[in-house]
This record gives structure tokens, C-alpha cells and sequence, in this order.
């Protein structure tokens, strides 16, 4: 007999009007805004919070990133805080009380020359010394992990081998999102909708308040993350950031059977992919070169990764795409965030994340609010400042998202 | 997106490459400028949202680099004569 399905609640979180002043007012209500939002309630009890969304929570990059959750990262810096927010993933469901289908299936980046294999052993031995897990595997150890990847010699890029983060997976971005949504909203975070900052209120160097479509409100320390838009709200109080806004295409597939068990990057053949509980195939492409803020890119994109993905993927060859789709992430010149201080006194920065920032979501959010509730930056966003473009001390990651943007 | 380049004509934008923000001048004085003068002119470019003048160069065509104002909100490219 069937049992009856769990009714769905009305609502996950209120939506109040906004208060005439807060604690702390974060501009952004993707992922990386909810996340602050939820750990400064949780870690730093500061709970007279407000999260400021010009649309709907988690409808920009939340919403159209690939969801792969990774943390092998060359540079010591970056591999600190990508580690920390793949520990917190590995907590994440319990910690929210919300299925996240969090699954933890491997990353498997292939490698196609020789550049390729010295590059990824570089990086697996740099993995280790961070105590990160990093295998490398053969070609045939590859199509054993991953049995539809074409391992011929006959082909244009054949895969002579590839590197392999088991912990690493994917999680379903929208769970993610509404669980944080949920548990900041229950420490009486206020998660307002459809508000759009238009500017900032200063008293000298200092912010005082945020200007909205809904209102003036007051604020104690005003917390910008928005990704792609960072620019536009840092314009509104005359600071220039080092961050370029580009398109980031990313396509699905039909529903299919179970037929990929893992996560796939290349970097030579330029495409990743994964397939998501549903079943479609989800995959990204790499950047559009124009600046952009149209959440759309061009076709030729699109044609270059399918054609990498069928190469790869023979079994591929008749899936039809049922949409694609782009987000605009905002990219800074050594590839790595900006996450801390302003010039202004209580304005903090969150962005740069470019092309990979879903898999740092809780630990963006968790060194975030420890930075706005301390006034100082965690140790593991230190080295992500601001000033590093002035003392030249970049964290080059180019080759991090473990395909070429 | 079809992109004018001045010499060709109306072409798809897989013919050519990006050149990001125009007009963007070196620095005078290097003798004596400061690290975040210097940082600026490094690291800092334009990044609107609606019209910014910026480079492309006809790769597949006439390898000519040439400006255009192009809208990053919509991608209207308006020609402009100053391909300095």
C-alpha cells in the first residue's frame, strides 16, 4: 500500500517588508549571501540581518552554475579554502536539516598531452601536501572509473590519463540554496525579494545605510555580494574593482538513464560534465570573451563543447539539448575572489569568484561573516584581499577551474 | 552577434578576437609613479553595464584591430570612427 508523500510546507521563509535598519545588510541574495547570512546568525549570533535580492533568492549564478564541488586547487592559499567549504559540504545536509543530495561521486579531470600529465601530477602532489585527496589514473584506470569516456588512440585529443578527487561530486544548487534560505530565515534573518539597491548612504568614508527600490534602511555594516553585478554596486561609491563581467554558458540535456557515474573536466577538449539525480546531462562551456551582463552567450560556444563532449563521449552523440542557458560571473585578473575590507569603513567585498563559485558557497559564507562580524578577515580570506592587486601578491589560478576560461 | 568590422562588413563574432576596453592609455611618468597608479593602470579596466568602447580585431578576416561602443546589456555595437 502506498503511503502518503510528505506534504510540502507553505513556506521555507517569510517575506517580510524590510525593517527600517539592521545590524548588517548584505546585498545579494545568491548563495554565497545566503551562506553569509546563515553563519553570522549561527557562528557570530548576529541575527538583526537583512539579505537585500533584486530578484528572486538564488535565481543569478545560484541557478545556472553546474554544480561541481571540488577542492583540488593548486596554490596553498586556495586549497585552504576550498578544503574548508568541502569539510562543510561533508556536514552540510545534517548541519541545515535538508537533503542536499550532496553525493560525493569523484571528479575526474582528463589529461590529454604531455603539458597536460606533468601539470596534473604537479597538482596532485600539491593535493597531498594540503591533505587533499588527489589519485592519478591511467587511461585504462579512466575508462574503469568511468566507463562510456573513449579512451582510443583514434581520436583528436586522446586521454592519456587524468587525475581523480574522489570526494569531490556535485549537489542540487536550488536544496542548497532554500536550506540556507530556511535556516537563516528561522534565526530571524530577514531575506527580502524584489528590492534592488540603487545606492549607498556615506557619512565621510564611512557607509551608514543602502538605498533600495523599497526604501532607505540603515545599516551598521553593509556586505556587498553579487557577483557578476559587483561592479555596478562598487561604481555607486566611486570604487573601481579589479573584476571583468563575463557570460559562462551551460546546457542540458534530456531526461536519460543513469549512464555517467562521475564528474568529467578536460581541459584540452574544453568541456565538463556531470549528470544530475533527474537525469539530464549537464554541462558547462567555457567563457564568452566579451564583457557582458545579458545572461546569454553566442551558439559557437555552445557548437565548440558539444563537439569536445561527443569526442569524449561517443554515447552522447544522439542526447539532444534541451536548453541553454548563461550566467554572468564576474572574473578577476588572477582568476582567485576578492572576499574582506573596502576603503570605506564597514563595506565588505565578496566576489571574483568567476567561473567556480558554487563548490565555496558555505566556506564563502562562513570566512564572509566572520570577516563583517570581527571587522578583520578570517585567516583563510586573508590572503584574498583586495589590496593584493596593489602589493602584487596574486593568487594565480588560471589554471584552476581545470578547464582554460 | 554580428560585429562591423570597418574594412569587412558585417561578420559573425566567431571571426574574431576580443580586445576588451579601448582607449585605455599607459601610464606617463613611470619614473616616479606609485604602486597603486601603477596597480590601476595594471588591473583595472571598465566593466559597465550598457555602453562601453572597447577593442576587436578581424582574426579570420582582416586582422585589423578596430572600437566599437557595444552594449553589455543588450550587444547593440554602434561603429565609431577613433581606432586609436
Amino acid at each position: 500500500m502506498l503511503t502518503e508523500p510528505a506534504s510540502h510546507p507553505d513556506h521555507l521563509w517569510r517575506n517580510p517588508e524590510p525593517k527600517r535598519a539592521y545590524d548588517v545588510v548584505i546585498v545579494g541574495g545568491g548563495g554565497h549571501g545566503l551562506a553569509t547570512a546563515y553563519y553570522l546568525a549561527k557562528n557570530h549570533g548576529i541575527r538583526n540581518v537583512a539579505v537585500l535580492e533584486r530578484g528572486w533568492l538564488a535565481g543569478g549564478n545560484m541557478a545556472r552554475n553546474t554544480t561541481i564541488i571540488r577542492s583540488n586547487y593548486l596554490w596553498d592559499e586556495s586549497a585552504a579554502i576550498y578544503e574548508h567549504s568541502l569539510k562543510l559540504w561533508e556536514g552540510l545536509a545534517e548541519d541545515l536539516d535538508y537533503d542536499i543530495l550532496f553525493s560525493q561521486r569523484g571528479v575526474l579531470n582528463l589529461v590529454h598531452s604531455i603539458g597536460d600529465a606533468r601539470e596534473s601530477r604537479r597538482r596532485i602532489n600539491a593535493n597531498r601536501l594540503n591533505g587533499i585527496d588527489a589519485e592519478w589514473l591511467t587511461a585504462e584506470e579512466v575508462r574503469a572509473f568511468c566507463p562510456i569516456v573513449n579512451i582510443s588512440p583514434d581520436v583528436r585529443y586522446p586521454i592519456i590519463g587524468g587525475t581523480l578527487q574522489r570526494r569531490g561530486g556535485i549537489a542540487k544548487h536550488d536544496y542548497v540554496a532554500w536550506a540556507f534560505a530556511r535556516k537563516a530565515d528561522e534565526m530571524g534573518v530577514d531575506l527580502i525579494q524584489n528590492c534592488e539597491v540603487i545606492g549607498f548612504d556615506l557619512e565621510a568614508d564611512r557607509v551608514v545605510g543602502v538605498r533600495t527600490s523599497r526604501g532607505t534602511i540603515s545599516a551598521g555594516k553593509v556586505a556587498l555580494c553579487a557577483a557578476g553585478h559587483s561592479s555596478v554596486l562598487a561604481a555607486m561609491v566611486g570604487l573601481d574593482l579589479p573584476i571583468q563581467s563575463h557570460p559562462l554558458q551551460a546546457l542540458v540535456s534530456e531526461l536519460l538513464e543513469p549512464v555517467l557515474n562521475c564528474v568529467v573536466m578536460s581541459n584540452a577538449v574544453h568541456v565538463y560534465v556531470s549528470q544530475a539525480h533527474k537525469g539530464e546531462l549537464v554541462m558547462g562551456a567555457g567563457l564568452d570573451p566579451y564583457n557582458s551582463y545579458a545572461q546569454r552567450g553566442s551558439p559557437h560556444v555552445i557548437e565548440y563543447q558539444i563537439a569536445a563532449a561527443v569526442e569524449l563521449f561517443p554515447i552522447f552523440n544522439r542526447a539532444h539539448v534541451l536548453r541553454t542557458w548563461a550566467g554572468i560571473v564576474d572574473v578577476a585578473p588572477d582568476a582567485s575572489p576578492i572576499l574582506g575590507l573596502t576603503p570605506i569603513q564597514d563595506l565588505f567585498i565578496n566576489c571574483g569568484w568567476g567561473t567556480g563559485g558554487f563548490k565555496a558557497t558555505p566556506a564563502s559564507g562562513w570566512v564572509y561573516a566572520h570577516t563583517i562580524a570581527t571587522g578583520r578577515p578570517h585567516a583563510l580570506n586573508a590572503p584574498f584581499a583586495l589590496e593584493r592587486f596593489t602589493t602584487g601578491a596574486l593568487i594565480d589560478e588560471h589554471g584552476a577551474a581545470a578547464v582554460a576560461h | 552577434m554580428l560585429i562591423p568590422c570597418p574594412w569587412c562588413g558585417d561578420r559573425e563574432d566567431s571571426e574574431f578576437k576580443y580586445g576588451g576596453a579601448a582607449q585605455v592609455a599607459y601610464p606617463q611618468d613611470l619614473e616616479t609613479i606609485d604602486d597603486p597608479t601603477w596597480a590601476r593602470y595594471i588591473f583595472i579596466r571598465p566593466n559597465p553595464k550598457g555602453p562601453m568602447a572597447e577593442r576587436w580585431v578581424h582574426t579570420a578576416g582582416c586582422r585589423r584591430w578596430f572600437n566599437v561602443v557595444r552594449d553589455t546589456v543588450t550587444h547593440e555595437i554602434k561603429p565609431i570612427r577613433d581606432h586609436a
